[in-house]
């Protein structure tokens, strides 16, 4: 690659904010439809080129069919799909600039690794010493090259995945597509593979989109993320935005952990409001940029590492409610805190675990004191 | 190893007592001097000299060789494109029916194959020779592969051509470069069946050849009713020992392969 590899340190990149920049991928009102089940509801979406962006959603929210319609397997029932400006419905996949990896790696049991890496570059036409070039460099990139006369069934699992990638890559395509690229990974070697596919990404700059149901894999590598659900792109952000600014009560507890309080709206001032969830404690004093009519009824979102557990009332915070400790799950780095609130409700509290076990200072059945900042959480509308 | 208890070595000597005693008698008769097969009259090769001095038989060997090739390769060509659209080609109009279809030939009695085969060529004007058996070998043998290579189509990652076609092929590409080598040793056997299947047949064969053509199956048959002579034993021991060989050798073979690749599969996983 004659690409010089990016230094993300030094330029923020957010092609996304640039009005004048150019999208590599757009989805124009895309429907696709499946006899009478729609999978992608009227769906309009920009992939800018260098972005590593994730499709994220569970099962069936047709992030696996978007997937497929940019490989060209599947084509929309409505709207438009353009890559590079130009229309691509309708150009079969071997006509594409898009490679996949698949998810079962899809590699060629009957040929060495070596061949797999090597038979899109046979496709093309290429000259026998630019193949070898490409496939040497290929098995350089993933650090198989050792590997390159085994067959599928003789190499590891976590091979076999770099396998499926130098394959996907080797032709250079303007756009990757992954599908749940680490899946049948440990959680470790995922880990570790994780940090490498974004090396990969910006080593050959070229534009990744990886589709998973992992979030935190999604938070990991992505420059940005679209949560999916039911065939609807609910909200499309930067992780840090996706988790910190979730647009409704869907993503913010699809993306981590949450506790929602539900209530009753007031506005208090102009960036101000407070949310009355039950009748023993005191309204929930909120920041909040929206427009919310008096009396609504709304979610009130609050992550639980935003929450302080402490056992006497603290005066420096807007928010503080009464509790009793009602479960405690030891992560060994955090422990998270079950307490029951006055009205019943449980809110979730996490709490990094700073010193060892022996200081801990809560235990079961003891009361505490929780709050927080009038910034920590969110009021949601839908 | 363990001893096998009483019962199972009896169960073991009966059975194979069974099965191969009327095929070992047949061979010892083969080399029988006398003309009168069921009289012994000492060793001789006799009978393996008149046979292979015998055109006829020569003839209907040669017959039944090219009709086998022939007849198990068209069979393997169109059995293996209908399990193909069978089984990728999604859902059209008559898939059901087409592949209920499929298997009539091997539930129907050869006997109505053999007669409605024959009734066609006749009314179509077709000169039975070597030719309308050719025909009707594929058509039945055509079924037997189809099944075959359905059952591994069925079990076969569709992804793996979906890479193919990913990466720059078409789908004939993928086909040719991709499914079929993967899916060769399932193609392979559907044509040894057929092979097989056109060498035994008799009934079908009565049906369709004609005075031009006649296979061995009913050049011995035929012979047979006449009287069973020493030289028809001669054959049959001729075949036997083919047939041995054949399926030692492919098991031979398939064990070595699966032996190489459990052995690769530990040296991969250490």
């Amino acid at each position: 690659m004659a690409e010089k590899p990016r230094k993300p340190s030094q330029v923020v990149y957010a092609p996304w904010e640039d009005p004048q920049a150019k999208p590599l991928i757009e989805f124009r009102g895309v429907t696709k439809k499946f006899g009478e089940f729609v999978a992608i509801d009227d769906l309009t979406l920009d992939i800018y080129e260098r972005e590593f962006f994730a499709l994220l959603g569970p099962s069936g929210c047709g992030k696996t069919t978007m997937m497929r319609m940019l490989a060209g397997f599947e084509r929309p029932t409505e709207g438009d799909i353009l890559l590079g400006g130009q229309s691509i419905v309708g150009v079969p996949p071997n006509e594409r600039p898009v490679n996949m990896m698949f998810q079962s790696y899809a590699l060629f049991p009957h040929l060495s690794v070596w061949d797999n890496i090597a038979f899109g570059l046979k496709r093309d036409k290429l000259p026998k010493d630019r193949i070898t070039e490409r496939v040497e460099e290929m098995l350089r990139l993933t650090r198989l090259e050792k590997f390159g006369h085994r067959k599928p069934h003789q190499i590891s699992g976590g091979q076999r995945q770099r396998v499926a990638l130098a394959r996907s890559l080797a032709k250079a395509p303007k756009l990757l597509l992954l599908d749940e690229p680490l899946g049948a990974l440990d959680r470790k070697l995922r880990e570790e593979t994780q940090f490498e596919l974004m090396d990969i990404q910006e080593k050959t700059g070229t534009t990744f989109v990886i589709v998973t149901h992992d979030q935190e894999e999604a938070m990991t590598v992505a420059s940005r993320i679209a949560v999916m659900d039911n065939g609807k792109v609910i909200q499309v952000d930067t992780p840090a935005r996706v988790y910190e600014a979730p647009n409704s009560v869907y993503v913010a507890d699809f993306i981590g952990d949450v506790n929602l309080l539900e209530g009753t709206f007031r506005r208090t001032g102009p960036e101000r409001g407070e949310i009355t969830y039950s009748e023993n404690e005191p309204p929930i004093a909120a920041e909040l940029f929206e427009d919310i009519p008096d009396g609504q009824t709304v979610s009130y979102a609050i992550r639980p590492e935003k929450i302080r557990v402490s056992a006497e009332k603290p005066e420096d915070r807007a928010n503080s409610a009464w509790g009793t400790i009602i479960d405690i799950g030891y992560l060994g780095n955090v422990s998270t805190y079950h307490v029951q609130m006055a009205g019943g409700q449980m809110v979730k509290a996490a709490m990094t675990n700073s010193t060892r076990l022996d200081r801990r200072d809560f235990t079961w059945e003891d009361e505490v004191w929780l709050s927080w900042r009038e910034t920590a959480g969110l009021v949601l509308t839908k | 190893m363990r001893r096998i208890s009483w019962f199972n070595a009896t169960s073991l000597t009966l059975g194979f007592a069974f099965l191969y005693i009327p095929m070992l008698v047949l061979v010892i008769y083969s080399f029988n001097a006398n003309k009168l097969v069921t009289v012994w009259a000492g060793f001789s090769t006799r009978w393996y000299g008149e046979l292979f001095r015998n055109e006829a038989f020569l003839d209907a060997a040669w017959v039944t060789l090219r009709v086998a090739l022939v007849s198990s390769t068209l069979a393997t060509v169109l059995g293996t494109a209908a399990a193909y659209v069978l089984v990728r080609g999604g859902k059209f109009y008559g898939r059901t029916l087409f592949s209920g279809m499929l298997y009539a030939p091997l539930v129907m009695p050869d006997v109505i194959l053999g007669l409605s085969l024959l009734l066609l060529f006749i009314s179509i004007g077709l000169d039975r020779g070597m030719m309308t058996i050719v025909l009707a070998h594929t058509t039945f043998s055509m079924a037997f592969v189809a099944v075959v290579v359905t059952s591994r189509l069925v079990a076969f990652d569709r992804s793996l051509e979906e890479a193919a076609r990913d990466l720059g092929c078409t789908r004939w590409d993928a086909f040719r470069s991709v499914t079929l080598p993967i899916i060769s040793p399932a193609v392979i056997s559907g044509w040894l069946l057929g092979f097989t299947l056109s060498l035994d047949d008799l009934v079908i064969a009565s049906f369709t050849s004609g005075p031009s053509a006649t296979t061995l199956p009913i050049k011995i048959f035929s012979a047979v009713r006449l009287g069973v002579s020493p030289e028809i034993n001669a054959l049959s021991a001729i075949l036997i020992g083919i047939v041995t060989v054949g399926v030692i050798t492919t098991s031979l073979i398939s064990k070595r392969a699966i032996m190489k690749r459990i052995a690769e599969e530990n040296r991969a996983d250490t």
